[in-house]
């Protein structure tokens, strides 16, 4: 333990490296740290019980020390695994960057491994002050990560815009804290349980969710998130999406933990908010243009799908009935895994697209499946699982989900039916938006032929950046055809939720099993087939012959649908709910001559439009009217501090304070 | 036997298309090819060469293999007679239509490879109406799987079928929406009409322009299973739970040839629909499938 507590210290050599070695040494330091990490969390998981030592240091006149539970133990897993990748990604893509000075490298991959490190002591830490601590470190040096390319403005908007949203959050979290060690006189997670034991429930649940769900992402708290991935490097996307959002899930995961009452109410709330999520989400992200907003719509319909688990556990848990529970919670959970290994990948492949066009913007892409066959395969398996469809990991989860809806529909109360039938609703709508955006995203991105970048020049990622993604993708491979192998730890995990010993039924683990005799007969027949294809072309001729044009053989490269044309019959029945803005000046009638003009659309998020810039615009004209004291000369000041004086002085004569 | 199911599937769908087109030519006063003209051409087409487009890469070439294999894996979970498929478990439906999506999710791809304006037209409109139509489907399962208390099937099927004591609006409503549902996922007539001869009003046969060869025979055949695995949906509600297998086959392969026929009757006296007005029109059948939900939900809460 003692040596993982000396590993910041290491973290400062990278002032001190040349730029060459400093993303071989990230990639060392990261390997140690979630090396040291993951073999805690492996004791923890292998054992089944909780880990707790007591570190070396005194803070703020508590002995600090830190315990795994399995809840902790499995979200160190899934950050360690995503940042190795993440930085085995970085070295081919920070030599994009190589004439930044030495000083923003340093930064930046010193910032990196305080992220990692950040989040392992967010798993860790259960004295709530300790705790707080490394969430703020989570989001500065997140900020720090996003703002690498802060000589663009719109960079540096983003990011402060990121660090504002973050610290509402941490404001939200230290209130709900303080709130608890008012009532119990304690700072650990333990406490919670007191607290919910003899107060209200709601209130203090909701004021963590909101301090959580800001950094989830969950919708009306998500403004940030378009914002922010498409302004950080890729390989920071990757792993902010793919499992530092997921730290919000993580403390709304705690909390459910001790939350005593009320935990229909909760439920409900959970799932409604989160169906709202993943619909307004994936609705959103089809009509980007930019790859990575794109993403980044993605992740909030995710974490939507996993608020739906979420919710759906906690109304079996709320309902006694444990098989739901353990349904919704596994399933949720499950996608907390699923939801970090495929938009990782996602975000890597993207990035692998970007070192070689130097654009994100999807209609100008297409036919790069040719030049970066490997990236194309990893990007369309990606695409597949992130749709939950079969056989890939996605889909275990949302099946699991599924089964938990069906389950409950079944066994609750008419209400509770009716509630499982929208959300069910809710769920098959996010999937087949996502196949309508994925399909778009691939088809544009990768297929076809280029429609305005030359891609002669494009040539695929090295052999060392493509290797942390075809792992990634062997395990959501492994994961869509086996989950058998894993699904007794998500069980298990549940299973704490209900706060007593489940066993789970033969019937469900069969179920679990019956996935994959059905993935592998999927993959069997399409074997087969592959084959008698084959046999049956093999003294064919087969000819290579331009597309069918209707007679036209021209060059038809601008003809092709885009981003754009392939989402209008969906953004124009959807029109009110996108926001869409066109900027286009139309042509005049006494305009004989029409100028060159430009076409652009773009959508704004409708929450941010109509909620949080109405509340910014309206502090902004309250503060304004303050504005007269600030009038910058010094004796004014000097004023102020006076009066401030005398009025401290009077009070105390009075007796006031 | 288990694999009654999957074998009755593949022989209905020999000449399941040929029904269709000949009750169309009789409809309009033709005499008609035969029952099995469309094998036939599928036949021919499997002793053909293969036009590959020079934009294609190989996601065209698998894709009609894998839009095949997700058609005959569906197939592989219906449940046939009092028997459950061969593939049979806790929510099996999602499976059904997941894996259906899959085979749609390649065809979308493919058609986007070829780089032509024509297909690309045609996959958005198919990524748009295949989104609009699921919830459909999967609500109209889950309201029987809620009625009956189970998830997969098998299940539903043995404890539900036509003439029960499901009530008769219900079952009608049922009947309607799963119609409508079929003719959106095969992309017929008043949503798409298979007929058509100009490119930009088509949905289905724009996509598959440039296919040709064994991947056109692939899809042709995949179209017909793709029917009759609907229609298979149907004709487990006539199956009483103790009909033998001889008369089971007998029921299946009546409901098959009576469902081609009313395909083939609507598609020749109606007109299809105005292509702005699909989407308007596949949206409605959630609100009919949870229609649907709240009046099993009303029947069940009286029965108890």
């Amino acid at each position: 333990m003692t040596v993982f507590v000396l590993l910041p210290l290491l973290s400062f050599v990278f002032f001190l490296l040349p730029k060459k070695f400093q993303s071989i040494y990230n990639v060392l330091l990261t390997v140690a740290t979630a090396a040291i990490s993951s073999y805690f969390a492996i004791t923890v998981i292998s054992s089944g019980s909780t880990l707790n030592e007591d570190l070396p240091l005194v803070f703020w006149g508590n002995q600090l020390n830190i315990t795994i539970d399995l809840l902790s133990a499995f979200f160190i897993l899934i950050v360690n695994f995503t940042v190795i990748t993440g930085a085995v990604f970085a070295i081919e893509y920070m030599r994009m960057y190589n004439e930044k000075k030495r000083a923003d490298l340093s930064l930046h991959f010193f910032s990196f491994f305080w992220l990692l490190f950040s989040m392992l002591m967010v798993c860790m830490f259960h004295n709530m002050i300790a705790f707080l601590v490394a969430w703020e470190i989570m989001s500065v040096a997140s900020f720090v990560l996003v703002i690498f390319e802060y000589e663009k403005p719109e960079v540096i908007k983003a990011g402060i815009n990121y660090l504002v949203q973050m610290h509402i959050g941490a404001l939200l979290l230290i209130v709900a804290c303080i709130l608890v060690y008012n009532a119990t006189g304690q700072y650990t997670w333990d406490a919670l349980t007191a607290y919910f034991y003899d107060h209200k429930n709601i209130p203090l649940f909701l004021l963590f969710f909101i301090g959580f769900g800001i950094k989830a992402g969950f919708v009306p708290f998500h403004t940030w998130l378009p914002h922010a991935h498409p302004a950080a490097p890729t390989h920071i996307s990757g792993i902010m999406s793919g499992v530092m959002i997921k730290m919000g899930i993580y403390g709304i995961l705690r909390i459910l933990l001790h939350v005593q009452s009320d935990l229909l109410a909760i439920g409900i709330i959970i799932l409604v908010i989160s169906a709202i999520s993943g619909i307004a989400g994936v609705g959103n992200a089809i009509i980007q243009h930019d790859l990575k907003k794109l993403l980044a719509y993605h992740s909030i319909e995710n974490i939507g799908i996993i608020g739906i688990g979420i919710g759906v556990g906690l109304i079996g848990v709320a309902t006694n009935n444990d098989l739901i529970a353990i349904l919704g919670f596994g399933g949720g959970i499950l996608h907390v895994l699923n939801h970090s290994l495929f938009k990782s990948l996602l975000f890597y492949s993207t990035g692998s697209v970007y070192l070689n066009t130097h654009t994100r913007e999807i209609d100008k892409l297409g036919g790069l499946i040719k030049k970066m066959p490997h990236t194309a395969i990893l990007f369309l398996v990606a695409s597949i699982a992130i749709c939950g469809l079969p056989p890939f990991n996605g889909f275990v989860s949302e099946f699991i989900i599924y089964n938990g809806f069906a389950e409950s529909m079944i066994a609750s109360s008419i209400g509770i039916k009716i509630l499982m039938m929208f959300a069910m609703l809710s769920l098959v709508v996010i999937g087949g938006l996502a196949i309508f955006c994925f399909t778009k995203a691939f088809g544009i991105v990768f297929l076809g032929t280029p429609r305005h970048i030359k891609i002669e020049n494009v040539k695929e990622v090295k052999w060392f950046t493509l290797f942390p993604q075809y792992i990634i993708l062997t395990v959501i491979v492994v994961i869509g055809i086996f989950p058998i192998l894993i699904s007794n730890l998500f069980f298990q995990l549940a299973g704490m939720f209900t706060h007593k010993t489940i066993l789970i039924p033969e019937a469900t683990m069969l179920n679990i099993s019956s996935i994959s005799r059905f993935a592998l007969l999927f993959i069997g027949i399409t074997i087969i087939i592959y084959f008698l294809k084959k046999y049956f072309i093999k003294n064919k001729i087969v000819e290579r012959a331009p597309t069918w044009g209707c007679g036209y053989t021209g060059n038809a490269d601008k003809m092709q649908y885009t981003a754009s044309s392939y989402a209008e019959n969906y953004s124009h029945d959807m029109d009110n709910l996108l926001n869409q803005k066109t900027h286009y000046k139309t042509i005049a009638d006494e305009e004989i001559f029409p100028k060159e003009r430009t076409y652009k659309t773009h959508s704004e998020s409708l929450a941010e439009e109509k909620l949080f810039l109405r509340i910014t615009e309206f502090l902004k004209k309250i503060l304004n009217r303050l504005a007269f004291v600030q009038t910058g000369k010094t004796q004014h000041y000097i004023m102020y501090m006076f009066v401030l004086l005398i009025a401290l002085i009077l009070l105390t004569i009075f007796n006031v304070i | 036997m288990r694999a009654t199911g999957i074998i009755m599937i593949l022989i209905a769908s020999l000449v399941f298309p040929g029904i269709i087109t000949r009750v169309k030519s009789i409809a309009s006063g033709r005499k008609g090819p035969g029952l099995f003209q469309p094998m036939l051409d599928i036949l021919r087409l499997l002793k053909k060469g293969t036009i590959y487009s020079t934009t294609t890469s190989f996601i065209f070439k698998i894709a009609p293999v894998i839009y095949f294999s997700t058609i005959l894996t569906a197939a592989f979970l219906l449940p046939f007679d009092n028997q459950p498929g061969l593939l049979s478990f806790k929510g099996d439906f999602i499976a059904f239509s997941y894996i259906l999506a899959l085979g749609k999710f390649f065809m979308i791809i493919a058609a986007l490879d070829t780089g032509s304006a024509f297909e690309g037209m045609g996959a958005s409109r198919e990524a748009l109406y295949s989104m609009l139509v699921e919830p459909a489907f999967l609500i109209l399962m889950a309201s029987f799987a809620m009625f009956t208390g189970h998830t997969s099937f098998y299940e539903i099927y043995s404890s539900i079928y036509f003439g029960s004591y499901i009530a008769v609006f219900v079952g009608v409503l049922a009947a309607y929406n799963l119609f409508q549902i079929i003719m959106v996922e095969n992309s017929r007539v008043p949503y798409d009409d298979p007929k058509t001869h100009l490119e930009l009003t088509m949905i289905h046969e724009v996509m598959v322009l440039d296919n040709s060869g064994f991947d056109l025979a692939l899809i042709n055949f995949a179209s017909a299973l793709k029917f009759v695995i609907f229609g298979t949906l149907i004709s487990n509600f006539f199956f009483a739970p103790d009909t033998s297998i001889y008369l089971g086959i007998l029921i299946f392969l009546a409901i098959q040839f009576v469902f081609a026929v009313i395909v083939g009757v609507a598609e020749s006296f109606r007109a299809r629909f105005k292509l702005r007005n699909n989407n308007k029109a596949i949206v409605l059948l959630a609100p009919i499938s949870i229609l649907i939900f709240l009046s099993l939900l009303m029947l069940l809460t009286n029965q108890n």
